[in-house]
């Protein structure tokens, strides 16, 4: 790599240099290296490609990237050939050769590689024109998977840093501000606070010392949501320049990543971007030559949820136990070590070379009128495609979910969909073409949140649902305020009546009126949001918090000690099945002849009615 | 100075004080405290003082003891929504520590006449006087915080005797639990509601 850069016109030239050597490569494959696929073996896959090319004398004209998440994580792994476009899903180490060989070598394309559209049957072949992909707007996403993360060069070619360049050289600090407050940015982290209006009372704020921080918040804990994650492990680079604009724009001049150790790969993407960005000048005293000076430091977190909440996050920066406290003193003044602070998300500081460099106003034309720009979700659940999406604000619920997600997976009916993290609410079908921005979100009872999205169906209990995030909350709550520690506790204890079918009508009301109060009156926004799930649910779903109450019946089948398992005599063929399988000796019979199920002793995991194939095994 | 209005009176207090402390300056003395003292910094956690702020068109609560007074908020300290809301946290208390006096007497005030709640006596409402007692007055920071969430407990490091604890009795002296117990009820969850009986008037007429 080169050494430092003194200059923008050393950057320019820099620049030009990589995007000749890169010109002499005919083909680029793109491995994708995201967490999901890792688990799907991607590394192997990426090594098999590399070793075919190496064997065949094709490494020079032929490039492997392995790259960040891609997003469609359910296909995984993911190779996608370029400049043809031509994606490649769910491919194994074994099918390297014979993809070299007619994609590469050859113009032919594989068909049984390529994504085939459950509902019509129909193959695509090229990346955008698949369904997941072409609703998408990939503002964000899209460079993940052109860019190595671990070569500071790719993300350089790919125009990156001229944003910097621009805010550095071109701008004054109001004027970036100004730019950020027109593109109408909104805090990606889950309030929606308007990012422009931070950072003025962060640079209005005075320094005793003239020492002020930017944090960026990368302490994702939601159940379900990677999107911070993603960004952090494939383009570390977007969220170090953003930093670096919003630290001169403020006037900071030392930063901190805090992220948690739970994320081992995006710390080490992350730690390797910085050392690269400051090798070449891009970080650290004088940057490019311009006078301003500024620094990163990574700060590596225990895995607390709570600590996603900025002063329990700045708590836990210096060293102390994570534990909000109030802020009837604003961090823009008093934050990290008692100085001015600004805290932006991953994806927030992510945006902002975006904006820099593409300018505010085509910026703002993507979204609705009050919140501009994408959002990333993490689709998960049971949809068919889950993944990581990026759609413009304003679009439905039911696009995101029918048209990007392909649908429910299994052919189930819809039933709710969950936004927002632990904290956010259930939807129900009904508000399924509800827009998605930060207004309507909370209008209908959920929120924005960083951005989990996670899909059910008939199949799931809705009081269970609320029972789990509530468990969730009480685990993670860090104990110091009385509503949210004893009332969390609390609300556990009657969710669990209900859920066993103990629960008296009146522990329903005593619920609500516990759940209201512990939103008005907890410290800090987790204990403030903690309730949603379960009012959300109250609200659309109360018919099931009656039937397990009054009836002492789940629907969905899910709460063992409101379902009974039974064998239809006529149906079961005595095939011996579900007797083989069960763990505790429950189903009782010989070959050939009805079972029966000793109810003392079954345990209700439901392994008898999953195995049967006769539909023999009925669930009560 | 700051103007504001508490429980319909106009008042004045210095830049910087809380709602709390203006108000007991006025003699308005309708918010309850269990984890605030002077003389020691606040935690805000018990959240037993919220008051209802009304500013800008908006109505929410707040705990009063570490909210510094705005121009022109106007403050209701006892109205029906901070009552419902200290009853609840009240009761919660009492679900983990339920022969406290102090807490049998901010039931009776409140007209709490049941306990909803499951109770599991801990002997502890975690309100954090004692630990501050410690470090801030008695300079020892002998005992402190351990645990997190419904673990959250008291303790000395590692639950060894600490060499910097002078035994003076100070974090006894402070706490609002470890008192005499209440006399009333007999078993764990029974309310005495003595006091309530004995005075039979409210004493917090509700100002709505």
């Amino acid at each position: 790599m080169k050494g430092s850069l003194s200059s923008p016109k050393d950057l320019n030239e820099y620049r030009k240099s990589i995007q000749s050597t890169k010109k002499k490569f005919e083909k680029v494959i793109s491995v994708c290296g995201g967490t999901g696929c890792h688990a799907q073996n991607c590394v192997q896959v990426r090594e098999e490609i590399s070793r075919e090319l190496d064997e065949r004398l094709l490494s020079d004209k032929v490039m492997v990237k392995f790259t960040g998440c891609h997003g469609f994580c359910e296909m995984g792994p993911l190779v996608v050939i370029h400049p043809a476009g031509i994606l490649y899903v769910k491919v194994s180490p074994s099918d390297a050769q014979r993809i070299i060989e007619s994609s590469v070598v050859g113009d032919s394309v594989i068909d049984e590689l390529l994504y085939k559209d459950v509902a019509t049957g129909k193959n695509f072949e090229k990346e955008q024109d698949v369904p997941f992909y072409s609703k998408q707007k990939r503002l964000l996403l899209a460079m993940n998977g052109m860019i190595d993360p671990q070569n500071i060069e790719d993300y350089i070619a790919q125009e990156g840093y001229s944003a910097l360049v621009k805010a550095l050289f071109e701008m004054s600090p109001e004027e970036i501000i100004k730019e950020v407050e027109i593109a109408g940015l909104r805090g990606r982290g889950g309030a929606g606070f308007p990012t422009a209006n931070k950072w003025k009372a962060c640079r209005r704020a005075r320094a005793r010392d003239n020492i002020k921080y930017i944090l960026c918040n990368a302490d994702e804990g939601d159940p379900g949501a990677y999107m911070d994650r993603s960004l952090l492990e494939g383009n570390p680079h977007a969220v170090i320049e953003g930093m670096i604009i919003g630290a001169y724009a403020i006037g900071a001049t030392e930063g901190f990543v805090y992220v948690r150790h739970e994320y081992p790969l995006a710390v080490e993407n992350l730690l390797k971007a910085l050392e690269q960005a400051r090798q070449l000048g891009l970080l650290g005293d004088n940057i490019l030559g311009s006078g301003f000076s500024f620094d990163i430091k990574v700060s590596v977190g225990g895995g607390a949820f709570v600590c996603g909440e900025s002063t329990a996050l700045m708590a836990s920066i210096e060293g102390r136990i994570g534990e909000p406290r109030v802020k009837h003193i604003h961090t823009a003044e008093k934050g990290l070590y008692n100085r001015p602070t600004n805290l932006n998300n991953v994806e927030t500081w992510a945006n902002v070379p975006i904006i820099i460099r593409e300018g505010a106003e085509a910026y703002a034309r993507i979204g609705t009128e009050k919140s501009r720009g994408t959002k990333i979700f993490s689709l998960v659940g049971k949809v068919r495609n889950t993944g990581l999406v990026e759609v413009p604000m304003g679009i439905t619920l039911r696009e995101i979910i029918f048209d990007i997600g392909g649908g429910m997976a299994n052919g189930k009916a819809f039933k709710a969909v969950q936004t927002g993290g632990p904290s956010g609410g259930c939807i129900p079908e009904s508000m399924l073409d509800t827009p998605v921005d930060f207004e309507r979100l909370t209008e209908v009872g959920s929120m924005m949140g960083s951005g989990g999205m996670i899909v059910m169906d008939e199949s799931t209990c809705m009081v269970d649902i609320a029972r789990y995030f509530v468990d969730f909350l009480c685990e993670e709550s860090c104990g110091k305020c009385v509503p949210c520690r004893e009332g969390l506790k609390q609300m556990r204890f009657i969710l669990d009546d209900i859920v066993s079918g103990r629960a008296t009508g009146k522990q329903l009301e005593l619920l609500k009126e516990l759940a209201e109060v512990v939103r008005d009156t907890s410290l800090c926004g987790l204990g403030q949001t903690a309730p949603n799930p379960v009012l959300s649910t109250i609200k659309y779903f109360e018919d099931e918090y009656h039937e397990h109450i009054e009836e002492k019946r789940c629907r969905a089948g899910v709460c063992r000690d409101l379902i009974e398992y039974q064998i239809d005599a006529d149906k079961c063929t005595g095939c011996l099945r579900c007797k083989a399988q069960c763990p505790v000796g429950a189903v009782l019979g010989e070959k050939e002849k009805p079972h029966h199920i000793d109810l003392s002793k079954c345990e209700k995991c439901g392994i008898c009615y999953e195995v049967c194939e006769f539909g023999a095994v009925l669930r009560k | 100075m700051v103007n504001l209005i508490i429980d319909g009176q106009h008042v004045q207090a210095e830049e910087g004080w809380t709602i709390l402390e203006t108000a007991r300056y006025y003699g308005i003395d309708t918010i309850p405290t269990l984890c605030y003292r002077e003389g020691l910094t606040t935690d805000s956690s018990c959240r037993l003082c919220v008051v209802e702020i009304i500013s800008r068109g908006r109505s929410r609560l707040s705990a009063s003891c570490s909210y510094p007074v705005q121009e022109g908020i106007e403050v209701r300290t006892n109205s029906r929504r901070v009552r419902q809301a200290r009853k609840i946290i009240i009761e919660l208390l009492l679900a983990s520590c339920p022969n406290s006096k102090t807490l049998q007497c901010l039931a009776s005030q409140y007209g709490i006449k049941e306990l909803r709640f499951k109770v599991e006596d801990r002997g502890c409402i975690l309100c954090g006087l004692c630990v501050r007692m410690c470090k801030e007055q008695m300079q020892a920071g002998a005992i402190g915080f351990f645990n997190r969430g419904v673990d959250r407990r008291v303790a000395m490091p590692f639950h060894v005797r600490s060499d910097v604890c002078r035994e003076c009795g100070a974090c006894l002296y402070i706490c609002p639990v470890c008192e005499l117990q209440c006399r009333g009820p007999r078993e764990p969850g029974d309310l005495c509601n003595g006091c309530f009986e004995a005075i039979r008037i409210d004493p917090f007429p509700s100002r709505d």
